[in-house]
This record gives C-alpha cells, sequence and structure tokens, in this order.
C-alpha cells in the first residue's frame, strides 16, 4: 500500500517521536529514524513500538473505544483511517473530560494502558472522542500502571488549562464506572505525592 | 546590585557572590563520602564544620558592605543540610543587616542556566542525583512537565557505579567507561508518557554485570538507554509546547554524551540547545545567589520567621514575576 501512495498529503505533522502524514481518506504514522540514539537501539524502538502500536489499537478498537481503522502495517509505518474532528486540546470541556473517563475505564477493563493520555492526542468527532495515538500503549491490568496512566492526564490537565481541577473531577466522575476505579484513583493520587521531591531519594 | 549565595542541599556547600553582570566568587567544599552514598547526616554534620570558614573566606574577598541581599537554598535537600545552611543565611543576614531571600534550588539551576546562556523560553531538562524534571514556564509558575517516578538519573548512575566498586560521585566514571564501551545489551526502556523511571533498569544492569557482561559494555549501554529516554522526552515536551530551545541544567547535565544527544535531537527539529559553563552545572552558591538577586529585584524578601526549610519544596510553588 506505502508504495502506492501517489497524492500528496494535505497535512505534515512531525510529532515528537512519529511524521504523520495526513492525505484526504487516509492517514500514514511513520517512526522517523531518530540520529540521538544508536542505531541498534532505535531499530528495536521504533519497529517493536510500531507492531505493538498496530496491534493494540485493534483490540482497543474491539473493545469498544473509538480508534481509527487500521488499513496496513508496514516496517515503521502504519497506515489508517482519517478521522475529521476537533482536537481535544481546543474544545476541551467538563462534559469531553467525563466521556473520556469513561472510554478510559473501558481501555482499562480491556487491560489496556494507554501510556500517553492528552488532550493532544485526541480527536472529538461525531458526538465520539477517537484515540488515535497507541504509540505508549501497554498491556496490564495492574493497579500502578493504571494509576500512572490517569495520573499523565492529570499532569497534562494541569499543564494546558486554567480549569484543571474540574476537568479532572469530571473526569473522576466518568472513570468511576470502572469497578476498580477507586483503586486506581487512590493510587494516582500516590503516585503524585510519590513524583514529589523526597529526602530518601538521594540516600 | 550584589547578591551572596548559600547552596548546601545535599552534598555540595558552596557560597558564590553575584552581581547583575557576572559571577564575583564562588567558593566550594563538597561532602565527599568515604564509602557508598549519601549519607545526610553526615553531609550535614560536613555542612556545619565547614560553613563558617567558607562564609568567612568568602567575605573576606569582598566588602561585606557592598552586598545588598543574602541568599540560601531553601529546598528542596536533605532537612538536616538544608536547617545548616538555613541558619548559616540567618545569622549572616543579621549581622550585615541585609534582607534574606530564600530560594527554590531546582528553580536556580534554571535561572542561571537562562542567564548564562541567553536561553528565552526554554523547556528546561534538569539533571541531578535526586531530581530529574522537564521544566518549562506556563504563565506565572514554572511546571514541571515530566519526571522519574522514581530515583533521579544521577542517583541511578551512582548505584551502578557502586555495584562496579567504584566510588561516590559515580557519573563521570561511568562515562569514562561508558566511551570503551562497544556492545550494547537491551535495557528495559521505560518511558510512560513524560514521566520516566530508573530503577527497573539499574537492577536489569546489576544482572548483567553479575552473567560476567563486560563493565564498559553495561556502562555504555546504560547510559545510551537511559539518555536516550531523557531525549525522547524532552524532544516531546517541546512538540508539545511548540518550544524551540532546550536548556540542560544540574550536575549530570556535564555529561558530554548526554549533551551530544540532546545536541543531535534539537538539530534535527531545528531548534537550539543551550548548556551553562560547567562550574554552573552542579549544584553552586552562584546560581543560589544569581536567583536572589532576580527575586529581590522583582519584590521577594523572606522574613527571618518564614524562612523555615523546605524539604520538598516544588519549583511550581514559586510565583514566578519575572521575564
Amino acid at each position: 500500500m506505502l508504495t502506492g501512495i501517489k497524492e500528496k498529503p494535505e497535512i505534515v505533522y512531525l510529532g515528537g517521536e512519529a511524521e504523520v502524514r495526513i492525505y484526504r481518506d487516509f492517514v500514514t504514522k511513520t517512526r522517523k529514524k531518530k540520529g540521538y540514539r544508536i542505531a541498534v537501539l532505535d531499530k528495536i524502538l521504533r519497529r517493536t513500538r510500531t507492531r505493538s502500536e498496530a496491534k493494540i489499537m485493534s483490540a482497543a478498537r474491539r473493545a469498544g473505544i473509538p480508534t481509527p481503522l487500521i488499513l496496513d502495517v508496514e516496517r515503521e509505518t502504519i497506515v489508517m483511517e482519517r478521522i475529521e474532528g476537533e482536537p481535544l486540546k481546543k474544545i476541551m470541556s467538563t462534559e469531553l473530560s467525563r466521556l473520556l473517563g469513561i472510554y478510559v475505564a473501558k481501555l482499562h477493563q480491556a487491560g489496556i494502558i494507554h501510556g500517553d493520555i492528552t488532550p493532544m492526542n485526541l480527536i472529538y468527532s461525531d458526538g465520539k472522542i477517537y484515540f488515535i495515538d497507541f504509540g505508549l500503549a501497554f498491556y496490564d491490568a495492574r493497579t500502578e500502571p493504571r494509576g500512572v496512566d490517569i495520573h499523565i492526564y492529570f499532569e497534562s490537565l494541569k499543564a494546558y488549562f486554567e480549569n484543571w481541577r474540574e476537568l479532572k473531577e469530571s473526569f473522576i466522575s466518568g472513570y468511576r464506572g470502572f469497578d476498580k476505579a477507586e483503586e486506581v484513583l487512590k493510587r494516582a493520587e500516590e503516585i503524585d505525592k510519590r513524583g514529589r521531591y523526597v529526602e530518601k531519594r538521594m540516600t | 546590585m550584589i547578591s551572596l549565595g548559600i547552596e548546601g542541599t545535599a552534598w555540595s556547600l558552596s557560597v558564590g557572590v553575584v552581581s547583575g553582570e557576572e559571577v564575583i566568587l564562588l567558593e566550594n567544599k563538597p561532602y565527599v563520602p568515604k564509602e557508598g552514598g549519601i549519607h545526610p547526616r553526615e553531609a550535614a554534620q560536613h555542612h556545619s564544620e565547614n560553613i563558617g570558614k567558607l562564609i568567612g573566606r568568602t567575605l573576606s574577598r569582598i566588602n561585606p558592605e557592598d552586598i545588598d541581599v543574602i541568599a540560601f537554598s531553601q529546598g528542596p535537600g536533605m532537612g538536616p543540610c538544608l536547617r545548616i545552611v538555613a541558619t548559616a543565611a540567618r545569622v549572616l543576614s543579621l549581622k550585615l543587616k541585609k534582607p534574606l531571600v530564600g530560594v527554590n534550588h531546582c528553580l536556580a539551576h534554571l535561572e542561571v542556566g537562562r542567564w548564562k546562556t541567553g536561553a528565552r523560553k526554554p523547556v528546561t531538562l534538569y539533571v541531578s542525583g535526586g531530581n530529574s524534571q522537564i521544566i518549562a514556564r506556563r504563565g506565572e509558575r514554572y511546571r514541571v512537565f515530566g519526571e522519574t517516578l522514581d530515583i533521579g538519573i544521577g542517583n541511578a548512575l551512582d548505584k551502578l557505579a557502586r555495584y562496579m566498586g567504584l566510588k561516590h560521585p559515580g557519573g563521570p566514571k561511568i562515562e569514562a567507561l561508558a566511551r570503551e564501551g562497544e556492545r550494547y545489551y537491551e535495557l528495559p526502556y521505560t518511558v510512560k508518557g513524560m514521566d520516566f523511571s530508573f530503577s527497573g533498569i539499574v537492577t536489569a544492569a546489576q544482572k548483567l554485570l553479575d552473567e560476567g557482561v563486560r563493565k564498559e559494555d553495561v556502562a555504555f549501554s546504560f547510559q545510551e538507554t537511559t539518555f536516550a529516554m531523557l531525549t525522547e522526552v524532552s524532544e516531546r515536551a517541546m512538540a508539545y509546547l511548540e518550544a524551540d530551545e532546550l536548556l540542560l541544567v544540574g550536575g549530570v547535565g556535564a555529561n558530554r554524551r548526554l549533551q551530544e544527544m540532546l545536541d543531535t535531537m534539537c538539530r534535527e527539529r531545528d531548534a537550539k540547545f543551550y548548556c551553562p559553563p560547567s562550574s554552573l552545572m552542579g549544584d553552586n552558591g552562584a546560581m543560589i545567589a544569581y536567583l536572589g538577586l532576580l527575586m529581590y529585584r522583582n519584590g521577594h524578601s523572606t522574613k527571618i520567621e518564614e524562612s523555615t526549610v523546605k524539604p520538598d519544596f516544588r519549583v511550581e510553588d514559586v510565583d514566578v514575576n519575572w521575564d
């Protein structure tokens, strides 16, 4: 499929890790070679991340989380359906944060950790929030990674929105649909404190 | 305007004097553990035995009357060490009748870095023994965008070095060994969003040593893995914040390989990479003096009764009203 792409992309976005090319009907995501890391590590990271991203994205979709359909995977590139909509970062609201909480609960229920839940990685379209980036996702059903997953989202809220407290609360109200929610939320609070400077770290 | 600053949050004990233009004096008397890692009480003992001499030496080289403000690192750091520094600063402030400013140690690294490199709105990677953070300014506050979920990178390097039988500080010794490394052994690569962790990698590297892998190769694999993680997260923060400057600060920032990787990353995305001179990279009194000066100029000062130490002082807690 890749070699057959003749049209020009409408948008090219260079993220931290991958180059995303947005065509009329589909999107390609290619993990770029990073000159700063040694070739062997670079290859390991790009290949394994691409393969695992495609696999987990499909699994998430099967678990009822809105994601783009994967059309093809070739070496360091995933070709997926184009989702047209607004980045969550632009239109964030308490309602949307709550809806996100419901989806993340489903994701965790399915044993998936997203690894990078931020308003930049999510697209709102047709009443749904699409998870378009599973670049750092992995399988894990323990409380700790679930807590970290949520902690990452809370931190990104703090970084981006003045009303982050409200947004956090609405997320929590959505996430509570998950039977392990209390445990995970408690852990997220602990992680928040743990991330703080503690004296014993230096000994 | 002239500021005298005292640093002593952990192993470093240092007094610096700066004007708005330059570092005038920097006197250091670091604590070196006899064996193992830093022992907070021993470090505090060292600080209390040496702080008087260090201040005396500094004051003999300048006219004490010229000093406008006394700054000290109020935290974060080891409680016993912080208390020695705070006490010395209070005494000096009362004796010289000069205002006191308690400063955040992490912010001092960052601001002295900006001062000395000319970086304007950088994403900052702050790497030291106890801290590893990605910091950037949002309005009137600095925010931590990513940080270690367990130990600092410097601490991780020290642990690995100790396991190899090398003395504190381990970072430079691991760096030297890594230069002789040839083969890469895969280690856990633990980045979670913008956060990262190191203790699992230390354990895995120790296991390689147990299996008889050459020290050089372990050091090499360890640096390549952990520094790639730090570089990756720095890049993600830059992409996220649409920043085109990266500033490296903190003791581990002296590592050439880390500098090289960050520089390459910045070049690949048309960004600028900055790091201050190595004398100001590790913990030092000049950075405390500089931030004290900056804060005093912008209306901050610390009353004696508000000068209690803050071992958990977060960079986000500082009200930043300067450019």
